[in-house]
């Protein structure tokens, strides 16, 4: 019965976004927009700009992240496709946890996955050497799902509660801020020459943990939503 | 509050029941809509949930379906008998076509979702010829076809748990859903329903379970 729960809402979800083209690329929108004001606002001077790149990069894949995950499940409450969803695998949070873990990959596919894609491009903007943008692409590879997976777990917390969306981000962005911390880092790090291992462990190790129990959550929450 | 329920009497007693409760009970915030609420459905058995607004037929069709938990009370299924909720939203995506939408809800539950049958589905509702419409373009009455369609798809045996079936039908669309409830009944299969219309189906006969105060 897993199987089918998982792959159905992952293909509706990617169908869906298809066919509203536009409002699935506003994240990424916003992400090009606030990125590129920032070496207008602080000046065009490169040694600054390399040096705000990691931190400004992170900040914003952060906030387009948290932008687009307020409506989640929002609209398929609203229908009652969540009630058919949840009700696919049976009763209990553990038949719940297909319809997480699709709703938090499908939101890493079409948020996480284009800012990994569109991030070296902007960080040749900012100036930043061959060996940071990949450690910017690779530090936001393992940071985005981290994001992902809150925002959905946010997203199932506050679903059906009025004013969701402040909530959901006073919630969420303060569980976000060890990835960012470490993702920033380990871009700083390598552009400063020094060894962004250590960045990286701790990224990895926060995904995995992310990874394993947010689903959990999810999948509880949007059991409590339903009832 | 108080609560009654006609006896719920059968021509086929004997037979296990696919849905028990027992002394039910449900409440929703401060308010209790029913207390100890005893049903049995049948196999061949259409069973009409009747009540007034807010006497807890929503309710007591989730708490069956396995969307929310009981007060008080339990709630027995038959194991491995399948249970198939169509609710009072018709679960449908405006950006879907009406075949997507009844693909998606039909493989989320493991159903058939061959073309043949997805065809066959439409066909009974009137929908065959709109089936590559966005959901957007139907009416109200046509989402509600699109939403029963998926019965045609479940396994032969389920168990129909259906809010409001009739809502936004129109004479045609009755006698469609008229049809495949008596179908459904006679090839063994359990039917448990709220309308707020009387029930123009006579074979087999509805057994009525009143919630609320006795009419």
């Amino acid at each position: 019965m897993t199987a089918p729960v998982f792959s159905a809402v992952l293909g509706r979800d990617l169908r869906l976004a298809a066919r509203r083209r536009v409002d699935a690329l506003l994240p990424i929108a916003f992400f090009a927009v606030a990125v590129s004001l920032f070496p207008l606002g602080v000046g065009p001077e490169p040694n600054t700009l390399r040096q705000i790149a990691p931190g400004v990069l992170w900040v914003c894949a952060l906030l387009a992240a948290m932008l687009s995950v307020t409506q989640l499940y929002a609209g398929d409450q609203a229908d009652g496709s969540l009630e058919q969803m949840l009700l696919a695998g049976g009763s209990g949070t553990v038949a719940a946890l297909p319809v997480a873990i699709a709703k938090a990959m499908s939101h890493w596919l079409l948020t996480g996955l284009p800012l990994v894609l569109v991030a070296p491009l902007f960080g040749v903007m900012f100036d930043l050497s061959g060996r940071s943008i990949a450690a910017l692409c690779a530090s936001l590879l393992l940071g985005t799902p981290i994001l992902s997976l809150l925002g959905n777990l946010g997203a199932a917390l506050t679903l059906g509660v009025r004013n969701g969306g402040v909530l959901l981000i006073l919630l969420i962005v303060p569980l976000c801020i060890p990835a960012l911390i470490f993702g920033s880092g380990a871009v700083s790090a390598v552009e400063t020459g020094s060894s962004a291992r250590g960045h990286f462990s701790l990224l990895g190790a926060l995904f995995i943990t992310t990874g394993l129990l947010a689903p959990i959550a999810t999948a509880a929450a949007l059991r409590i939503a339903t009832e | 509050m108080t609560m009654s329920t006609h006896p719920v009497t059968t021509h086929r007693e004997n037979a296990a029941p696919v849905l028990a409760t027992e002394a039910l009970a449900c409440r929703r915030g401060a308010r209790v809509l029913f207390t100890d609420l005893s049903l049995a459905v049948h196999p061949g058995q259409v069973v009409w949930v009747r009540g007034a607004n807010g006497q807890g037929k929503t309710s007591l069709l989730r708490l069956l379906a396995g969307l929310s938990r009981p007060e008080a009370g339990r709630i027995a299924h038959e194991s491995g008998r399948e249970r198939v909720y169509v609710g009072h939203a018709n679960a449908l995506k405006d950006d879907l076509t009406v075949a997507e939408s009844l693909r998606f809800l039909s493989r989320l539950h493991g159903f058939d979702t061959g073309a043949d049958a997805l065809d066959a589905a439409l066909h009974r509702f009137g929908l065959h010829s709109r089936r590559q419409a966005p959901v957007r373009t139907l009416s109200q009455g046509q989402r509600r076809r699109v939403a029963l369609a998926r019965l045609c798809l479940a396994p032969a045996e389920a168990l129909w748990l259906l809010d409001e079936p009739f809502d936004a039908l129109d004479a045609e669309g009755v006698q469609a859903l008229n049809a495949l409830l008596a179908e459904h009944a006679a090839r063994g299969g359990s039917v448990l329903l709220t309308s707020h219309v009387p029930l123009t189906l006579n074979s087999p006969v509805p057994i009525t379970l009143q919630l609320g105060e006795v009419a």
